[in-house]
């Protein structure tokens, strides 16, 4: 069964996953990086796959990809340094990208190297549904791969469902028309909308994401929906940490605490 | 046939790569744009201010002494003469309006030399709409005049800080900002670049160039169809207005000039077609400039106008269906052109536009044909460039 599957068949509330840039802040922290991120108690680890041009964040989040390139991450280094890590890591891993870079590597050559190294879905933000079916459902399904969509407080209430049909794994709740790390906290407008598609009782579970950053907005967003995603505030906390492991779980169990 | 389809490609090229924030004001922009283009309402707005406000049609000029150095019938077309000293103005004209139907309140835009984001300014100007223009902080610094247009006529102009501060990061921005303002803002994209309907769309509103071409042509030698028609390409909009009434006319031979910089092997370049691969920036797949990991590489053209990563999806497709023939251009070749057409012909290319006057030294045509190059810009905007050249 694929883990993300097999994590939502049995935890049903307050899933955090937890954003990280790969190749950010060095290089090779990345598995370190990772089983911080699981010894911290989070659920999901999504490793973002760094790009020159990411339309869809805000500076923290494009500081930390350009800072990575410098450091010379590239997909063909990552799988080298992912190879072997389920020796350690038995969480869900799933990786976020812009297309551009997969679709150099050869997206069937992408997927296999995914299932090869152990990873359990993807989040690829610049792929709308319409190419997803046409042109890469199969593939994913062959290599096993769970393909999670983003929606937004704009997404209407038809293309929400049609991306429930075609979502396995959990659906990306964007929290606010907004790019990542744009704002902090909740307003009232939010909460409607997250009530307004938890009423649609959808056949995936919804995590919510942007502007989630400590345990008060984990928990609110909790409330609505299965779990939320931490990303942006994520970056700063590795950014600023003097004792990198420690100090992620350290966020990580204030978070969810 | 060359036309896009119902999904937005051209041949491979096209489609909408984009973030699903974005899906609900491309969905709205892709159901409605046509339809409300093609409003007698719409058209006669539009129609009024081509030609009041712009100062369409614009002068088919024969240039004598430039034909007769090349050997050729060489006919200008005077897009250099449209308010505000490019093509660029028939796209905003075309979007404002119907940004105004669609009933937005705001307008954002992205620019590189600043042309684009000065014809932005001057229509939001013009139907009284909020306008905030998104520039590469190197570009701010480079093309000052510019920045300070777009003040005088009310427009913000925000600095765009990431990545290589130039243009590719300024349509970045943009993008970004629609995301977190999506319902009362439409972005006024420059070029036939971007995320289905832009590349058709702004085309559409280019392709009264070659339009008038046509009857303009009749009229001056009794014929539609010249032997070729040449012009620059960065994301390519002046060249897809000039070509768009020919793409299925074969006997037409369709010539784009691109920045080939300091040379194609130089690694400061702008050749795309020479340099590139198929990929996705902003939102279509087409071809650009890109690291083997698919990291986009950073041009170089003396003309900021052309010193883009990639070229719209259109033009990808005329280049790979063999429809369009690319050449190069090197900086230095493009300013001596441009001094060459000041002296012939008195006028003063921008320097993108030199690029297209250089290409007549780089193909083979026979003696008499009849040739257009497509005059996009005026050279007041590059005045500094000239100077800091030299070579006059």
């Amino acid at each position: 069964m694929n883990r993300i599957q097999y994590l939502f068949n049995t935890k049903k509330e307050r899933v955090l996953s937890i954003y990280f840039t790969a190749g950010f802040p060095e290089l090779e922290d990345t598995l370190p990086i990772m089983e911080a991120i699981q010894a911290g108690g989070a659920d999901i680890i999504e490793i973002g796959v760094p790009y020159s041009d990411p339309i869809a964040d805000g500076p923290t989040i494009q500081d930390s990809n350009m800072i990575a390139l410098a450091n010379g991450m590239s997909l063909k280094k990552l799988f080298e340094q992912l190879k072997g890590f389920r020796a350690k890591i038995h969480l869900p891993v799933v990786l976020m990208g812009y297309l551009n870079p997969i679709m150099q590597y050869g997206m069937e050559a992408f997927c296999k190297k995914c299932k090869e190294v152990g990873i359990d879905g993807l989040i690829l933000p610049d792929l709308p549904m319409q190419q997803y079916q046409d042109e890469f459902k199969a593939l994913f399904e062959e290599y096993g791969l769970f393909n999670t969509f983003l929606i937004s407080p704009q997404t209407s209430e038809k293309r929400i469902r049609e991306i429930d049909q075609n979502s396995n794994g959990f659906i990306y709740m964007v929290s606010a028309h907004s790019i990542t790390g744009a704002r902090a906290g909740i307003s009232e407008e939010q909460i409607a909308y997250f009530e307004r598609v938890k009423a649609m009782n959808l056949k995936n579970p919804r995590l919510i994401g942007f502007g989630i950053s400590d345990s008060e907005t984990f928990t609110t967003a909790s409330n609505y929906s299965h779990g939320a995603i931490i990303g942006s505030a994520f970056i700063k906390k590795v950014k600023e940490a003097k004792d990198l492991s420690a100090d992620i779980q350290d966020y990580i169990k204030s978070v969810i605490s | 046939m060359i036309r896009v389809d119902e999904k937005g490609f051209y041949g491979k090229f096209g489609g909408a790569y984009i973030p699903e924030m974005l899906h609900p004001n491309i969905e709205e922009l892709r159901e409605n744009w046509e339809a409300i283009i093609a409003t007698p309402e719409y058209q006669t707005e539009f129609q009024m201010l081509l030609r009041d406000f712009v100062g369409r049609p614009t002068p088919l000029y024969f240039a004598s002494r430039l034909s007769e150095k090349f050997g050729a019938k060489i006919y200008l077309k005077r897009e250099d003469l449209c308010h505000t000293g490019a093509h660029k103005v028939n796209n905003t004209v075309g979007q404002i309006i119907l940004a105004k139907k669609l009933g937005k309140k705001r307008i954002i835009a992205e620019t590189g030399a600043g042309q684009h984001g000065v014809a932005t300014a001057t229509v939001c100007a013009l139907m009284g709409m909020d306008c905030t223009v998104y520039m590469g902080s190197l570009d701010i610094e480079r093309q000052k005049p510019n920045v300070e247009r777009m003040k005088i006529l009310g427009a913000k102009v925000v600095p765009a800080t990431s990545g290589s501060q130039t243009l590719k990061d300024a349509t970045n921005e943009a993008m970004r900002q629609w995301i977190n303002n999506p319902v009362d803002t439409h972005y006024i994209i420059g070029s036939v670049v971007g995320p289905h309907p832009y590349p058709e769309m702004v085309a559409r509103f280019q392709s009264v160039i070659s339009e008038e071409i046509k009857w303009q042509l009749m009229e001056k030698e009794g014929r539609e169809n010249p032997d070729a028609v040449i012009a620059c390409v960065g994301g390519g909009s002046n060249a897809a207005g000039a070509f768009y009434h020919y793409y299925n006319t074969p006997e037409v031979r369709l010539i784009a000039a691109e920045a080939a910089g300091l040379g194609v092997n130089s690694g400061k370049s702008a050749a795309t077609t020479v340099l590139g691969t198929p990929g996705i920036l902003h939102g279509s797949k087409t071809i650009l400039m890109q690291t083997e990991d698919g990291q986009v590489v950073e041009p170089h053209s003396i003309s900021a106008g052309l010193d883009y990563p990639g070229i719209g999806p259109v033009h990808a497709h005329l280049f790979d269906i063999g429809r369009a023939e690319f050449v190069a251009v090197e900086d230095e070749d493009a300013m001596k052109a441009g001094i060459l057409l000041s002296r012939t012909e008195g006028i003063i290319p921008a320097i993108e536009t030199a690029h297209a006057i250089h290409a007549l030294n780089l193909i083979e045509y026979r003696k008499d044909d009849v040739i257009v190059i497509n005059l996009s810009g005026r050279g007041d905007k590059d005045l500094e460039t000239y100077i800091k050249w030299g070579g006059y």
